[in-house]
């Protein structure tokens, strides 16, 4: 058969825990220019982890992941209009300790990245960005912040940044650090200690659809790893594993949540990703409302749909979409089989004529043409928390 | 796991053994690991004919799809189908129970040009060693 990993052509960059993952017999990929861990056979491997966060609670290193920070320089207010320009959702509606999904879009309209944006203070925001648009994002912002009086700090390698994430995380976080957890909202923050570190940031976000939280925390190997380590101890009694990109990909997919040069990308709009809800029109001019203005007024051309394979195969990433005769329709940008349900899944760019629920989609898989149906999105939601009864008299 | 000493091995890492005019073909141990849990194969009909060195199907974990070349030319006589069901089985087992196709045989003499066990547990050490660089 085929090799399946293939040596790295550059120099991989390394986060602080890449020693630990290959302690643990981590299966490594190179992933937008990272030595990162796919999976951990020893502890089970991609399928054992996704339904480790599905039931209980996963740990991922996310370190791979960038930090840009925007503050007002002598005039407050400055941060925010900074912020505001360049991303697609409204910052203006964050209070302080409060996160949103957003992104940074070109004049056309189209993705630079996806974002989560966290209103630290009243002119102070921290941008967490993609590992393999680092750069990228970090030159933008800088560009497109010149006229606001505004700081701009790259603080992607003064960070571990570890994702736990299941519905027994706020218990294995909870373990860790003073910081009253339960309060906390989905996509909000705080800060506190966590395993005896000082000010660290708490956020209850993540990229699995299910509950759980983002920590940040000082990215010294000796932190890291000391990290690390009281984390999986402390979530040993909910059977926790460490978990790899693999996993992560399946998790997201499973929850419809996008990845930069998938399902968004420079030649995406935002309208065609279906990610209308995150893009404020009305909050003021940002770069791209023009021309998403101007797109629309115009005729859309795709539109991002899940599938389901009926027949036997799996549509994988990059695979091509027909219609019942025949004819190159459309892509697949992501698709794998999902652990959870059972099935083969997959979104794809389809023509706006053929995203009703039940359409037939024919996937290229090799030879063969092989059916699936539109369904709809999200593939899998979380269930919601069940708030116990009063006790009655 | 130990490589059986009386089957040949491809350095694409699939395990043949001869009985008679009849080759069945797996992949190997080392295969399966590097692959991760098999969740999808897809083998050819009986009568389709395979050539040596040439694909004849797929083993899809979640992560990857990867090709099977055939290590002998001939006809396919039978096709595992027990794997449609249970990929798992070439993890579990996969120089016996994990079987994929049975082969008769058009050129015996191919099998010899094949690494014995010794040869292929020297080769996968080198491969590792590379790959651990």
């Amino acid at each position: 058969m085929e090799s399946v990993s293939t040596p790295p052509i550059t120099e991989p960059r390394k986060t602080p825990l890449n020693a630990v993952h290959r302690r643990l017999g981590a299966k490594m990929v190179n992933f937008g220019g990272w030595d990162m861990p796919v999976e951990y056979p020893a502890t089970g491997g991609l399928i054992a982890e996704h339904r480790a966060v599905r039931s209980s609670v996963g740990v991922f290193d996310v370190s791979h992941m960038g930090d840009i920070r925007i503050r007002s320089g002598k005039a407050p207010g400055q941060a925010l209009a900074a912020v505001q320009h360049i991303t697609m959702n409204d910052a203006s509606k964050l209070v302080i300790g409060q996160a949103q999904y957003s992104a940074m879009l070109y004049p056309e309209g189209t993705f630079v990245d996806d974002v989560i944006v966290h209103r630290l203070g009243e002119d102070d925001f921290l941008l967490v960005i993609n590992a393999g648009t680092r750069e990228k994002d970090v030159d933008w912002v800088q560009q497109n912040t010149k006229n606001f009086d505004c700081v701009v700090e790259n603080l992607s390698d003064d960070y571990t940044q570890l994702a736990i994430q299941g519905p027994r995380a706020q218990e294995l976080l909870q373990k860790l650090t003073d910081a009253d957890l339960a309060p906390i909202k989905n996509y909000s923050f705080t800060h506190g200690i966590v395993c005896g570190l000082k000010n660290i940031l708490i956020a209850r976000t993540g990229y699995t659809g299910e509950d759980g939280f983002e920590i940040y925390v000082p990215s010294d190997v000796a932190t890291s790893e000391m990290v690390w380590s009281r984390v999986l101890e402390a979530g040993k009694e909910f059977g926790i594993i460490p978990c790899g990109l693999g996993a992560r990909n399946t998790l997201r997919l499973e929850s419809k949540m996008a990845l930069y040069g998938h399902e968004i990308s420079e030649s995406i709009n935002v309208w065609e990703a279906g990610l209308e809800r995150y893009c404020k029109m009305d909050k003021g001019d940002f770069i791209g409302r023009a021309a998403l203005e101007r797109a629309k007024a115009a005729p859309q051309t795709r539109a991002l749909v899940g599938l389901e394979m009926c027949e036997r195969g799996i549509a994988r990433d990059g695979y091509c979409c027909c219609n019942e005769a025949g004819a190159q329709i459309g892509i697949v940008t992501s698709g794998s089989p999902s652990p959870t349900l059972g099935k083969n899944i997959a979104l794809a760019y389809v023509p706006p004529a053929m995203t009703a629920l039940g359409t037939p989609v024919y996937v290229q898989i090799r030879a063969q043409k092989c059916k699936a149906q539109v369904v709809a999105t999200p593939f899998y939601k979380r269930p919601k928390k069940v708030t116990p009864q009063a006790a009655s008299s | 796991m130990a490589y059986p000493t009386d089957y040949r091995y491809t350095k694409d890492h699939e395990w043949v053994q001869v009985n008679g005019d009849i080759a069945t073909v797996g992949i190997t141990d080392h295969a399966q690991h590097e692959l991760g849990d098999v969740v999808f194969v897809e083998l050819p009909v009986p009568g389709v004919q395979v050539v040596a060195g040439k694909t004849f199907g797929t083993v899809e974990s979640v992560k990857a799809v990867s090709d099977i070349y055939a290590p002998v030319s001939g006809e396919v006589t039978k096709s595992n189908g027990d794997l449609q069901n249970a990929p798992q089985r070439i993890n579990e087992d996969p120089h016996a129970q994990g079987w994929l196709i049975k082969i008769h045989l058009s050129n015996p003499a191919e099998v010899n040009a094949l690494m014995d066990a010794a040869a292929y547990e020297a080769y996968i050490a080198t491969q590792s060693k590379e790959a651990s660089a």
